[in-house]
């Protein structure tokens, strides 16, 4: 392989793992403080896309404008699965749970079908994400620079919530010991929200980047991307931040460079990341990063 | 400050609490005391909404607990150290005592209160960066103690603080506790140790299998003949 062509190949694969991690961050959250895997969460990123698409063309809002309120939609939309479908089961045993999260999943592709239609629809790009820059002989869309850089920033912002804020010790106490949370006065339901709306918000941003990739969306297109950042948080250990991260980063080169040492396994991309889950499970089920939590 | 009236528990067919009355007035130290699966932790944690009173009323102040969640009994004033210890193991001690001060505002307070839990547990500064999980069963409860004390509460209940300790640590809690006191909080105590508890307390409640048996003054329980047979030995 030549420097181009691994230049290329680094660039693509640092983009797709940056999508897969950032999707990957909203599953790790949520399972860290319920303990619930929450299959509803590729779909949730696939509604911020839709949110984003309607914003520009029936509100013809500019394109930032409508991906802030996408993503503040979608951190609404978060809140409102948890209330309406997480927390009457709550208290039930944990497959209740994840039944319920697989029914939402349903639901959530089945009304995205009906109400804007199976055919895909293209996406725009903004201007400067669309230019092609070209570095040392390698020609690539500005975007695919720009989406780790965003990446970056979500997570800075995630991991100073999570780990120097009040509402981020609150959240690591819950996943420890929901009971006793309780007993320090904090209101558990509400930081369960917030967890919600923080992992949804920031599944948005990593749709829209998605979107913007294709650039095009349909209902289902939550599918496979939530699968794999599903993939890359058990790789991480899920329930940890830095290592969902590390997961989709991990997933989006493994990808990228088998593909590109032997282009025969072109056709198996996606099973790359299911033989990656079936490895984790059997020889490392707490993932690369996962501390042992207590039962 | 806390009166308990008829109150009834039941876990599914379990009647756990048999219609307890207690009281526990500003200021004093009341214990209840108690064999192993007498029903005390259950009385604590209906106190905290932890688990759902099935009758009875539990009043605070005048205001009535059951039915409010248990982050609101903890804004009005109530803190509990409980069985276990239950402290966080993957926060460090430091963070530990800010949870306890969750629904404090002001980080100078907080600091001045984390201070203050210092000089009475000298050995938690020594551990302030240290992770909860890594201290011993004695550093556990005395984080477990000052954590409760760190939402300033007006009535500070501790579950069983003695329990595997050995004898010099437990008379270091029992000092500790004693010195809290006189610091103007209000304890309700729950022991399996009786001697201990009822020489600290003002009064003293005997619970056997959820129902109040015995109460009176610390001193007259430590007198009574059949609370020297069953408890005292
Ligand atoms: N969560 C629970 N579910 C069912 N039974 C319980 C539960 N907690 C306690 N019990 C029962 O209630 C009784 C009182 O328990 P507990 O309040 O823990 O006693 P103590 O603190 O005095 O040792 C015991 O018989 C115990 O088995
Ligand atoms: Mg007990």
């Amino acid at each position: 392989m030549d420097v181009t062509i691994l230049l290329q190949q680094f660039i693509n694969a640092l983009s797709l793992g940056s999508l897969y991690g950032l999707i990957a961050i909203g599953y790790t959250m949520v399972y860290g403080i319920l303990r619930l895997i929450n299959f509803a969460h590729g779909d949730i990123m696939m509604m911020g896309c839709f949110f984003a698409f309607y914003g520009i063309f029936m509100f013809s809002l500019s394109w930032w404008a409508s991906f802030v309120i996408a993503i503040v939609l979608t951190a609404v939309l978060g809140i409102m699965i948890d209330r309406g479908a997480y927390r009457p089961v709550r208290n039930a045993p944990r497959i209740s749970a994840l039944i319920t999260a697989i029914g939402v999943s349903f639901l959530l592709e089945n009304v995205g079908l009906v109400v804007f239609g199976g055919r895909p629809k293209g996406f725009p790009r903004p201007e400067f994400l669309g230019t092609i820059h070209e570095l040392w002989g390698v020609r690539f869309l500005g975007l695919l620079i720009w989406t780790p850089l965003v990446t970056l920033l979500l997570l800075a912002f995630i991991l100073f919530v999570v780990y120097r804020t009040r509402v981020g010790r609150a959240m690591r106490c819950i996943s420890f010991d929901m009971e006793t949370t309780r007993l320090m006065g904090v209101d558990v339901n509400r930081i369960v929200a917030i967890t919600f709306a923080i992992g949804s918000a920031v599944a948005a941003a990593g749709g829209i980047l998605w979107a913007m990739k294709y650039p095009q969306i349909n209902p289902l297109m939550g599918i496979i991307p939530g699968l794999k950042a599903f993939v890359a948080a058990v790789l991480g250990g899920i329930g940890n931040v830095t290592g969902a991260m590390a997961g989709g980063l991990l997933l989006g080169f493994a990808e990228i460079f088998l593909v590109a040492i032997n282009p025969d396994l072109a056709g198996y991309r996606d099973a790359i990341a299911f033989a990656i889950l079936i490895l984790i499970l059997l020889f490392r089920p707490s993932g690369l990063m996962g501390e042992k939590l207590p039962e | 400050m806390l009166e308990i009236n008829d109150l009834n528990v039941h876990y599914g067919g379990i009647h756990a609490l048999k219609g307890v009355t207690l009281s526990v007035p500003e200021g004093k130290i009341i214990t209840l005391v108690g064999a192993n699966g007498a029903g005390k932790s259950t009385l604590l944690r209906t106190i905290c909404g932890l688990v759902t009173a099935t009758g009875g009323s539990i009043r605070f102040e005048g205001r009535e607990l059951i039915g409010l969640k248990t982050f609101e009994i903890i804004k009005l004033g109530i803190a509990m150290a409980p069985e276990g210890r239950k402290i966080f193991v993957n926060l460090s001690v430091y963070e530990n005592l800010l949870m306890g001060a969750y629904n404090r505002k002001g980080e100078t307070e907080q600091k001045r209160d984390i201070e203050w839990v210092y000089t009475i547990f000298p050995r938690l500064r020594e551990r302030t960066a240290q992770k909860g999980g890594t201290l011993s069963g004695g550093e556990q409860q005395m984080l477990a103690v000052g954590r409760a004390l760190m939402s300033r509460p007006r009535l500070l209940m501790l579950d069983e603080p003695s329990l595997g300790l050995a004898p010099l640590l437990i008379r270091e809690v029992f000092r500790i506790i004693g010195q809290i006191h006189g610091e103007g909080t209000t304890i309700l105590l729950i022991e399996q140790n009786a001697m201990a508890a009822l020489h600290i307390a003002d009064y003293g409640y005997v619970l056997e299998t959820g129902k109040i048996v015995l109460e009176g003054t610390g001193k007259a329980l430590l007198e009574d003949e059949r609370v020297r047979e069953a408890y005292l030995g």
